[in-house]
């Protein structure tokens, strides 16, 4: 008997996982000219080690996947006890690490894995990373390889901090700008798709390495990758997670921790005057679709999650594309391009800021629950500006000295009730004046 | 078994539960938090500052402390923050109304949430899982007084230990053949099980210096005069033993009792299927002891309960918690109607009561002239409780300074007699809670500590 496996039975009103258009909002986006149906990708990691996962990433409806890294023959070798986390107190995973390696698997099933799924799912991005020794015959070997496969580009994976640089290979060339515009260069030379150069956040200044890339000739940067870490450490026996034996070693962190960590980097390099029109595929603790739109925002064309997915399933790109386009369509966003960089424009420099602004806070005495958070936290550690009250009943009450207040959010950050304290800003009558031409700064410019 | 009820047919004889089911009837009534719960309620606390569940609570705890400390995985710690301010945190967790007074207070209470942390159960799962190599308190060096303590209940405990912290060696002298005071012999027994009193006493003992003298009366074979001279403090920690009594003819009648008695009686039972049950079964008060009789003999297999107060539910001493457990139980509440006569049948035992209704007129209870009577084969009074009978006709306890009733104390504990302190439900009214008598005991514990320092130094 011939039988229609059950998820391919297509009803009325089935989403095609493939649509661009979302809530009557389209998705799509064209990323230094991957075309994909919408800016989810799920970066280079365990999730997209092989067609088996990818297909279900697909299925699921992920605008496309950067495929785990592959490198020279023979493959890695990985330890067993390899992920560990930064929880919360309530169990929940605010970081994540990992010690694991590129693909454990050979050059060539993942070659041919890639062909097929690419030949079954051409309208999703796929994009290959790569990560071979810093010699121009291994790039000159492993490209023509994959540009066979018909994946749409390729991202250079110069970022992972642990194992391979031992090796002369990912962040030991993604920390060295020469070697970033070199490895670059060579990928321009032997392949003929977009190059992404994806940046390891593991050095002094994100940009150096986003300039080094451009000059190689790449089509755009990814960022961030895992930051090395240490998640913490088993009191009993002294050593730190994941433990291999009764050894551990540093990992790569991400996972939502590390989102204004990568954020910052993204809209450094988004406000960088040498990289104006780099495209950015943003990564780094995207977990909803709130977070994507944060890394649109600052500049970001794609962007990638990994650890949320890892956590969750494939599931929850289908919260983030409805949650996503909901809210453009609310704000009159017909495309991603649209609201990329919009927040570009107000992120500035400490001494380009408006020195004459001030906000001070407000007490919603209403919705107080008197719990005396504000008031321990400004007596305690910031500027002394909320008095503790007694009303004739006995209740507390807690007030903004608005003359001490200096308007630094304290209050409102361990305020426990969403809206009670709000920070109002006040008219003060004095004209915009920042720091470069305030009289108070020695070295201020004449205006 | 009780001689008032031995007309009356036993629970297993009455074979509303079977044995299983009488048994977990009496199981812990709100049973502990797990770890992985408690982790999530702790999780729950804002930490507030001068945080108003310490305000509510008579016993000082600082529950935000501890609650942080469970939340960071340190239940010794916690245990230690309860215990120092609070040495049986961990009956007063299973006991203390906490709805009307830490949770009651609590910040989460607010519109948005109306939920209060639940620091009862958190308290207690500090105290249930501490575990400690030994003692977690220590003495002071020997200060070489000896103190006696009246009463081993919750107010006499918490005043030895303290006294003992502070260097001293405690006497206690027990009425009864256990220690622990109501937490024993008073208290609901689905409320504190697994003989949790008998236990916290061990623990509260470990510190050393206190030794307990069972079955000694103050009034009959124990005599305030002599303690006096023979210790250098006395503190009265007397329990209410005494029940009040309606005044109605047929008091003696078999069917009729007190409360307390019974009560007494169910903790101690060994076998719950061994004790009398009326099928039909009248109490009359309106506090927690009557709500505690009335839930238990629901819950021993009567059927047919009817707890009777002679004002409106506003009115009732027993908490709204309290109440609602008792309607659990399938409790009958009649309110505004007083007792008028006891109803007896040919062999002069109890068939019921009649009651005359009342009302409020301008504050003053007035019958209304109508009559209600209920059938039952046992009525059980909860209407408050007064001093046994001789201990303060001692000649020396005779003369302590009153207050109504109960013995009149200063603030720092001191009753109108020299080197004579008193706490707990014998001095006036408080809110005869479990947790205030501890607080009394450990602050006149405090008190002694100090006035016998200063007459060292006067010396």
């Amino acid at each position: 008997m011939n039988t229609t496996p059950f998820n391919t039975l297509s009803f009325p009103g089935k989403k095609n996982s493939g649509d661009s258009v979302v809530n009557g909002v389209d998705l799509s986006v064209n990323f230094a000219g991957i075309k994909a149906p919408n800016p989810f990708w799920l970066a280079s990691a365990p999730p997209t080690d092989k067609a088996y996962n990818v297909v279900r990433a697909y299925e699921a409806g992920w605008g496309g996947v950067v495929w785990k890294t592959l490198g020279e023959e023979p493959p890695a070798v990985n330890v067993s006890s390899r992920y560990s986390a930064h929880y919360g107190k309530n169990r929940e995973v605010i970081g994540f690490n990992n010690i694991e390696l590129i693909t454990d698997r050979s050059l060539e099933i993942n070659l041919k894995e890639i062909t097929q799924v690419k030949k079954d799912w051409p309208d999703r991005a796929l994009i290959v990373s790569i990560m071979v020794p810093c010699n121009e015959e291994a790039w000159a070997y492993i490209l023509p390889l994959v540009e066979a496969t018909g994946a749409d580009g390729i991202e250079l994976n110069l970022g992972c901090p642990h194992g391979m640089p031992e090796r002369g290979m990912g962040a030991a060339v993604g920390q060295n700008p020469d070697l970033i515009e070199k490895v670059t260069y060579w990928c321009k030379k032997y392949y003929s798709k977009p190059v992404i150069v994806k940046l390891t956040p593991n050095i002094t200044d994100i940009r150096v390495g986003a300039q080094a890339a451009l000059r190689g000739g790449a089509d755009a940067v990814s960022l961030i990758n895992t930051i090395n870490s240490i998640t913490s450490i088993d009191l009993d026996n002294m050593v730190a997670k994941p433990t291999v034996g009764h050894q551990s070693t540093h990992g790569g962190y991400c996972g939502s921790a590390v989102k204004p960590i990568a954020m910052n980097m993204v809209a450094e390099i988004a406000r960088d005057p040498a990289t104006p029109t780099l495209p950015i595929s943003g990564i780094g603790g995207i977990s909803t679709w709130r977070d994507a739109a944060e890394f649109i925002a600052l500049g970001s064309g794609s962007v990638q999650v990994c650890t949320a997915a890892m956590l969750n399933g494939f599931r929850i790109v289908e919260e983030m594309k409805d949650g996503l386009s909901r809210w453009m369509a609310e704000k009159g966003y017909d495309s991603i391009e649209a609201f990329s960089r919009k927040a570009i424009p107000q992120t500035t420099d400490w001494k380009h800021l408006d020195i004459n602004f001030k906000t001070i806070a407000k007490i919603d005495q209403d919705l107080c629950i008197e719990c005396g958070r504000c008031y321990i936290a400004c007596e305690d550690t910031s500027h002394q500006s909320i008095a503790k009250l007694t009303e004739q009943n006995g209740a507390r009450r807690y007030e903004v000295i608005e003359e001490e207040c200096v308007g630094c959010n304290l209050c409102q950050i361990t305020c426990p009730v969403e809206n009670c304290i709000t920070m109002v800003p006040q008219e003060t009558g004095k004209p915009f004046l920042a720091w470069d031409n305030d009289p108070r700064n020695p070295f201020r410019v004449a205006s | 078994m009780i001689s008032q009820l031995n007309h009356l047919p036993s629970a297993k004889e009455v074979g509303t539960y079977d044995p299983q089911t009488l048994e977990s009837n009496f199981s812990d009534l709100h049973p502990p938090l797990t770890q992985r719960q408690a982790i999530i309620e702790s999780q729950r606390c804002l930490y507030c500052f001068d945080a108003p569940c310490v305000e509510a609570c008579p016993s000082d705890i600082d529950i935000p402390s501890f609650i942080r400390q469970i939340s960071e995985n340190n239940i010794n710690g916690a245990a230690e923050t309860i215990l120092e301010a609070n040495i049986l945190g961990g009956s007063c967790a299973r006991v203390c109304p906490t709805e009307i007074l830490c949770e009651r207070s609590c910040v989460r209470n607010h519109d948005a949430e109306c939920q209060p942390v639940l620091i009862g159960l958190l308290q207690r799962h500090a105290t249930d899982n501490m575990k400690f190599d030994s003692h977690p308190f220590k003495r002071a060096a020997s200060t070489g007084r000896h103190i006696a303590v009246v009463g081993a209940g919750p107010a006499g405990l918490s005043c030895a230990h303290r006294l003992a912290m502070l260097g001293h060696q405690v006497t206690m002298f027990e009425a009864e053949q256990k220690p622990g005071g109501l937490n024993e012999y008073g208290i609901a027994r689905y409320k504190m099980t697994d003989d949790f009193a008998r236990k916290e006493v061990e623990f509260l003992l470990e510190i050393g210096g206190i030794d307990i003298q069972y079955g000694q009366r103050l009034g009959d074979n124990l005599q305030l005069a002599t303690l006096r001279k023979q210790y250098d403090s006395v503190f009265l920690g007397l329990g209410l033993g005494a029940s009040r009594a309606l005044g109605l003819t047929g008091e003696q009648a078999p069917g009729l009792m007190p409360a307390v008695d019974y009560i007494k009686v169910l903790r101690q039972a060994d076998d719950l299927g061994s004790l009398a049950v009326a099928k039909r079964c009248i109490v009359i008060g309106a506090g927690n002891t009557a709500i505690d009789m009335a839930t238990q003999m629901a819950r021993l297999g009567a059927t047919d309960v009817t707890l009777v107060y002679r004002r409106g539910v506003e009115a009732m001493s027993a908490t709204d918690h309290e109440q609602e457990i008792a309607k659990a139980n399938g409790v009958r509440m009649v309110t505004w109607a007083q007792p008028d006569e006891i109803l007896l049948d040919a062999q002069g035992r109890v068939a019921g009561m009649r009651f005359a209704k009342t009302r409020d007129q301008e504050g003053r209870l007035t019958p209304t002239g109508e009559t209600l009577e209920i059938a039952a084969d046992a009525i059980f009074t909860a209407i408050g409780q007064g001093f046994e009978g001789d201990s303060l006709r001692d000649a020396s306890a005779a003369e302590l300074a009153r207050d109504g009733e109960r013995i009149h104390v200063d603030e720092m504990f001191q009753t109108s007699l020299p080197n004579v302190y008193a706490g707990g439900d014998c001095v006036k009214p408080g809110q005869d809670l479990t947790v205030q008598a501890v607080q009394h005991g450990k602050l006149a514990a405090h008190a002694i500590h100090q006035a016998l320092a200063a007459k060292q130094e006067a010396a």
